[in-house]
């Protein structure tokens, strides 16, 4: 595959136009994504890597490096590091030719085909692709609607400074304490991520602070992925440590005293640990695209393209999901692919390809050495226009093993690389 | 600047392809939803404990996969993802892999 440096990335784009053809079957232009998670990196990539270098791509992040959400539990849990969940834009750069801006993107104008930078100035695009994940409703939790609020009880919902901070609060938490986990009402990013967070955090306590408690507060009638797995672990190994309450939403939180206000109760927590519902990034809103109930966006299935405003495709946790699709980062990395593939099609003037793939894997860690997985497929289905979970395929693991705490590790390794290696 | 003559000559090839093949990237595109965890092109990380997949007869992986979905080859998780997929779907990621180095 073709390698380039950065001072090679005008010349063949002047290249290409000479010889009315670029690499990769005839796509040139420029392309802008927006985020550089798990979706916008591996479009970003796959564009550079599948058109030869025949497209540009400008890939605008805030942050200077990526910090993985997935194995940011075990971080929390203790049992890893930032550093082991942090992965640099370097080979983005310097391999795969992507020009990496670190900035915000402030506003879209999908008429004259350009975005707003925060810190000034406009670029312009051919394509634009956002992978802008999610934020945060605050505004459905009161108590929690400012920023002081928000230092004091966390989410830990994005991976970085409140995965630290979260740590923190819950080492210099004294034994005998309680820490509360709040799940929002589905859909939110990773389902089974907040299980997963509650077995960490019992481990850690079984470990350190033995007469510590772990509460689930689930706004959700049920546990939402992986039920079986994850309440045999809770009886197993964490039996006395984890209390898990169904219909539990938190309606408002009293900030002085850490407690979570629910509609007939309240609970008041040493550590508490809220995950406010959450919707498209702001960007999504803000470009003024269709958004499904206000919150997700709605997609074409052949080029994750807006199903109202051409040239800006969406990818990742983003979207309006198909049916039993999760909001994770390995399907957004699927959707980037998706994306790159319709894009390279659609700059050269073709049909995206008809008959699109997505597959999910996702790894839970019980404890540091213990994971259980859930996996599916999806095939576009021409009837209704989106992408369907194939029937008999996918499942869950039979039972907790060490086994596939190895090869989690071993996902987390390769579609790092996958993305940005 | 080396980048010239494959340049000219994919201009030919992509010329030469539009014709005949509704779209001639399907094996590309299935083989990169098994790269999350085989590795870009089926390079997998070293190290990583993945089967790398780049440059695997095409026979020999047609068979695996054929055994993972009948349950004669034991597995964590492919006799789950392997069902996803067509027998046709699976020939296309088998060539394509083959193919990579």
């Amino acid at each position: 595959m073709m390698l380039m440096k950065r001072r090679d990335f005008l010349k063949v784009g002047a290249m290409a136009s000479l010889y009315g053809c670029a690499g990769g079957g005839g796509a040139r232009g420029h392309v802008v994504v927006v985020g550089g998670g798990y979706g916008g990196a591996t479009v970003a990539k796959y564009l550079r890597m599948w058109s030869e270098g025949g497209v540009q791509v400008t890939l605008i992040e805030r942050n200077p490096t990526f910090v993985s959400c997935p194995i940011s539990n075990l971080v929390i849990g203790g049992t890893k590091t930032m550093e082991d969940i942090t992965v640099s834009y370097d080979n983005l750069k310097s391999k795969w030719g992507v020009r990496v801006v670190q900035d915000d993107v402030v506003g879209v104008d999908s008429a004259k085909r350009t975005v707003k930078l925060a810190k000034g100035g406009e670029m312009s695009y051919d394509r634009l692709v956002l992978s802008p994940g999610v934020d945060f409703m605050f505004g459905e939790i009161p108590g929690l609607n400012n920023a002081a609020a928000q230092d004091k009880i966390l989410h830990a919902w994005k991976a970085g400074a409140q995965t630290v901070a979260l740590r923190k609060q819950l080492e210099a938490m004294k034994d005998g304490g309680t820490y509360a986990i709040a799940i929002p009402k589905a859909p939110y990013r990773c389902p089974p991520g907040p299980y997963e967070r509650a077995c960490l955090v019992a481990n850690y306590f079984k470990k350190a602070k033995p007469k510590s408690k772990v509460i689930i507060l689930d706004a959700n009638e049920d546990v939402q992925s992986k039920k079986p797995l994850f309440t045999k672990a809770w009886a197993d190994l964490y039996k006395g440590i984890i209390e898990y309450r169904n219909n539990s939403e938190v309606k408002d939180v009293e900030v002085a005293t850490n407690t979570a206000v629910l509609e007939f109760d309240k609970f008041k927590a040493d550590v508490l640990n809220v995950i406010p519902p959450h919707r498209a990034g702001d960007i999504a809103a803000k470009s003024g695209i269709k958004l499904v109930n206000n919150r997700w966006v709605d997609i074409n299935w052949l080029s994750m393209e807006s199903t109202s405003t051409p040239g800006i495709h969406v990818i990742g946790d983003a979207i309006f999901p198909a049916p039993t699709m999760p909001k994770s980062g390995h399907m957004a990395n699927q959707h980037g692919k998706l994306a790159a593939a319709a894009i390279l099609n659609l700059l050269a003037g073709q049909e995206p390809n008809p008959e699109p793939v997505v597959m999910n894997t996702c790894y839970s860690f019980v404890d540091e050495k213990n994971v259980i997985h859930v996996a599916s497929v999806h095939q576009y289905d021409a009837a209704t226009k989106v992408v369907q979970p194939v029937k008999g395929a996918g499942g869950v693991s039979a039972a907790r093993n060490e086994l596939e705490g190895k090869v989690a590790m071993g996902w987390a390794k390769n579609i790092w690389a996958d993305m940005l290696a | 600047m080396k980048l010239l003559a494959p340049l000219a000559a994919l201009c030919l090839l992509a010329t030469a392809s539009v014709s005949h093949a509704a779209d001639p990237n399907l094996g590309r595109n299935l083989a990169a939803t098994c790269a999350n965890c085989h590795g870009t092109n089926g390079n997998a990380v070293k190290g990583s404990g993945m089967d790398p997949l780049a440059g695997m007869e095409k026979a020999k992986m047609l068979q695996k996969l054929a055994d993972f979905k009948s349950g004669d080859k034991p597995a964590s998780i492919m006799h789950q993802i392997s069902k996803g997929y067509t027998d046709g779907q699976l020939d296309l990621i088998a060539t394509y892999y083959a193919a990579q180095k």
